[in-house]
């Protein structure tokens, strides 16, 4: 078992033969992710990494059965290739682009909600991978192991430093799913973890969050109330000014209720494993499991 | 992007929002133009002349005057234009005073009670949704307000399709308005979430709204940011920047692509992520040091944006140290080891030690090539391993 994405997947790339696209779309294939085509408007009938290229995300959706799309199209478009993907009927979208603005995901947020089967991942994020079954998104693969440990971040690379840690110790992942830096976000902290929660086949989670926000917070609680497994969490930033937005347009101090150290202290609260270093995930995991 | 109070002023001018009519003087000679020019336009008998810069808290720091002649706006704006200007937000080395905002006076007495309201726009990041907030104890910190009497900061939350007349209606009725001044914060509202929509903006503060002694509605200060993802829809705003205000090693870093952040401690860092970097400052301040920076190289590591990030890390002599942390997916550590040990060749001598961690694909092929340079350079796979070494540095 495993959440949003299996080997039966069937997996869509918007943005398909754009150099991003291209490159990313050839390494999810490589790792075995089962990619039954792309889109790109204008090069329908076209073939591309030996897969179908549609003018469409329906055409694509009618011809190959797809229910999992990846998005790597550039910003001022990002947020129409969400729209186009819900509408086709695609069940898990998730976006890689970095950098779309704000208001963009305000509609975006609100035009979901009309697709309550469709789960938007990201933007502003790497992906999400089941080791060993699919690979949608820009993670290398090599790191991760197929195993019972659900990893979920606001981050990309600090989320390959916890896999890595992770398979080093032999805990392999059930789902990693990185959900983005951004404001607004399809998935949120709480969502992934009620996901891996509700999973029989994950033991552990881990819980990857950064300053700016209260999704960590808010997933604190309902751990608290609701919990059954081990949850290691950390937060990046705690030595981050107020007020500076520190790369991710996301992590952001606005208040007293948004530093690192606050949300450790309610996680703390909360009953999770909170690690002061980053050097000490995985080992505070396999601590947790025993 | 942040903007000065004159640039927000033109957006909510052009947004149909009153404001107070003003000119932005970068000399005393023209202060007294411009002043003169208000003074015709409106015939009033007061003129503000405030410092530009990109702080709050500028009344208290001597940087607002109220003038009541030619002669004062002129002395005030020499004696401005050119001061170090030290706020609560500036820090204690200030900033220095380029040009003011020389603006028609709103608050002369009459028939009605002159008055002081709040009014912000944000995201509400929970909820996906942009709201207003305001507040009847205007032209005071908020967040004292919000600390000393919440139940005086009130929030309409805004749907994604507009705000719609009831809920301008129900802020005015809040703010205790009512007749022409409640008529006035209808359209003073509406007007102020489309400037805020209209122009992608991230943050739209007006502290003070006043209401005048004739009831009108008025923006006495405006704090605007722009979205920086949306700037590329708003090329007439791009030329609001103002580098001035930036601190020149951040405005150097943009110009090569790189996300840095000046801090005041004493290890550099450069690190592939943004998540990650701020994981690394952490381990830095664990390891006994303080980070002098947040730098983010992304995706692209190589001998140029290491080069780069080198220059800008060394400009400031409190660096002692500095940790390279990387974690190769698509980056490949064997490239960017070869990138370190180029740029490090190309800059010449880096007095400070360099500690490079290197971890995912081709780590230790990065390694040897780290080792094998012969560079005063200390290599690390594990996290643990570079913390370690990073207190070794700073002890």
């Amino acid at each position: 078992m495993s959440v949003l994405i299996n080997k039966n997947s069937r997996v869509v790339v918007q943005g398909f033969t754009g150099s991003e696209g291209t490159f990313h779309a050839s390494q999810m294939i490589e790792y075995g992710t089962n990619v039954v085509g792309g889109v790109t408007p204008g090069k329908g009938g076209q073939t591309h990494l030996g897969r179908p290229v549609f003018n469409t995300v329906a055409e694509a959706v009618k011809e190959t059965g797809a229910d999992v799309s990846v998005i790597f199209v550039p910003p001022a478009f990002a947020a129409d290739g969400i729209f186009e993907a819900a509408a086709a009927g695609i069940k898990v979208i998730v976006c890689i682009t970095e950098g779309i603005p704000t208001n963009d995901m305000v509609k975006v947020k609100h035009f979901l909600t009309g697709y309550p089967e469709t789960r938007l991942v990201g933007p502003n994020c790497p992906g999400v991978i089941t080791p060993d079954e699919a690979k949608v998104g820009i993670m290398p693969g090599f790191i991760h192991k197929k195993g019972h440990i659900g990893v979920v971040s606001r981050s990309g690379t600090l989320t390959y430093e916890a896999v890595d840690q992770l398979t080093k110790l032999g805990l392999g992942q059930s789902t990693c799913i990185g959900i983005g830096g951004d404001p607004i976000i399809g998935t949120t902290t709480l969502d992934a973890v009620k996901l891996l929660m509700a999973d029989p086949d994950t033991h552990g989670i881990v819980m990857i969050g950064e300053i700016g926000g209260s999704m960590e917070t808010d997933a604190a609680r309902w751990i608290k109330e609701h919990g059954t497994k081990p949850v290691v969490g950390f937060i990046a930033g705690q030595t981050a000014p107020k007020g500076r937005r520190m790369g991710h347009a996301g992590a952001i101090i606005g208040g007293a209720d948004d530093t690192a150290a606050a949300k450790m202290k309610i996680m703390r609260e909360c009953g999770i494993h909170v690690v002061e270093s980053p050097a000490n995930i995985g080992q505070t995991m396999k601590n947790a499991l025993k | 992007m942040n903007l000065h109070e004159y640039q927000s002023k033109e957006i909510l001018r052009q947004a149909g929002v009153p404001v107070p009519a003003g000119l932005i003087a970068f000399t005393p000679d023209e202060a007294g133009k411009a002043a003169e020019t208000v003074i015709k336009l409106t015939g009033t008998d007061t003129i503000a002349v405030k410092a530009q810069i990109h702080a709050g808290g500028r009344g208290k720091g001597g940087g607002v005057k109220i003038a009541k002649s030619l002669e004062e706006v002129a002395t005030y704006a020499s004696n401005i234009i050119g001061m170090n200007l030290v706020t609560h937000q500036t820090g204690p080395q200030g900033k220095l005073v380029r040009k003011v905002l020389i603006e028609q006076g709103i608050y002369q007495p009459g028939p009605s009670e002159i008055k002081e309201y709040y009014v912000s726009i944000l995201l509400n990041r929970s909820t996906g949704r942009h709201m207003i907030i305001y507040s009847p104890q205007g032209g005071m910190d908020i967040e004292a307000v919000a600390a000393q009497t919440p139940e005086l900061i009130f929030k309409e939350e805004i749907h994604p399709i507009g705000i719609q007349a009831y809920q301008a209606r129900k802020i005015a009725f809040n703010l205790g308005l009512s007749g022409k001044a409640f008529q006035q914060m209808v359209r003073f509202v509406q007007s102020l979430y489309e400037a805020y929509i209209k122009n992608d903006l991230s943050l739209l503060e007006i502290n003070p709204v006043v209401k005048t002694s004739n009831d009108d509605i008025l923006a006495a200060d405006a704090k605007c940011s722009i979205d920086d993802n949306a700037l590329y829809r708003h090329s007439e705003l791009a030329n609001y920047r103002d580098t001035n205000e930036e601190d020149p090693a951040e405005v150097e870093a943009g110009e090569h692509n790189l996300n840095f952040v000046k801090l005041d401690g004493n290890v550099g860092c450069m690190v592939n992520g943004a998540g990650l970097a701020m994981a690394t400052m952490d381990i830095i301040k664990l390891s006994g040091g303080d980070p002098a920076n947040f730098l983010d190289v992304g995706g692209g590591a190589n001998a140029k944006t290491v080069a780069a990030g080198f220059r800008i890390i060394l400009k400031d002599p409190n660096v002692k140290a500095i940790l390279i942390n990387i974690f190769g997916g698509i980056v490949r550590c064997d490239r960017v080891a070869q990138g370190v040990v180029d740029a490090y060749k190309e800059i010449g001598n880096i007095p400070v030690p360099v500690i490079v961690r290197l971890q995912g694909t081709n780590a230790l092929e990065g390694k040897k090539l780290i080792d094998e340079s012969g560079l005063k350079v200390y290599s690390a796979i594990s996290l643990q391993e570079a913390a370690d070494l990073v207190k070794r540095m700073v002890n």
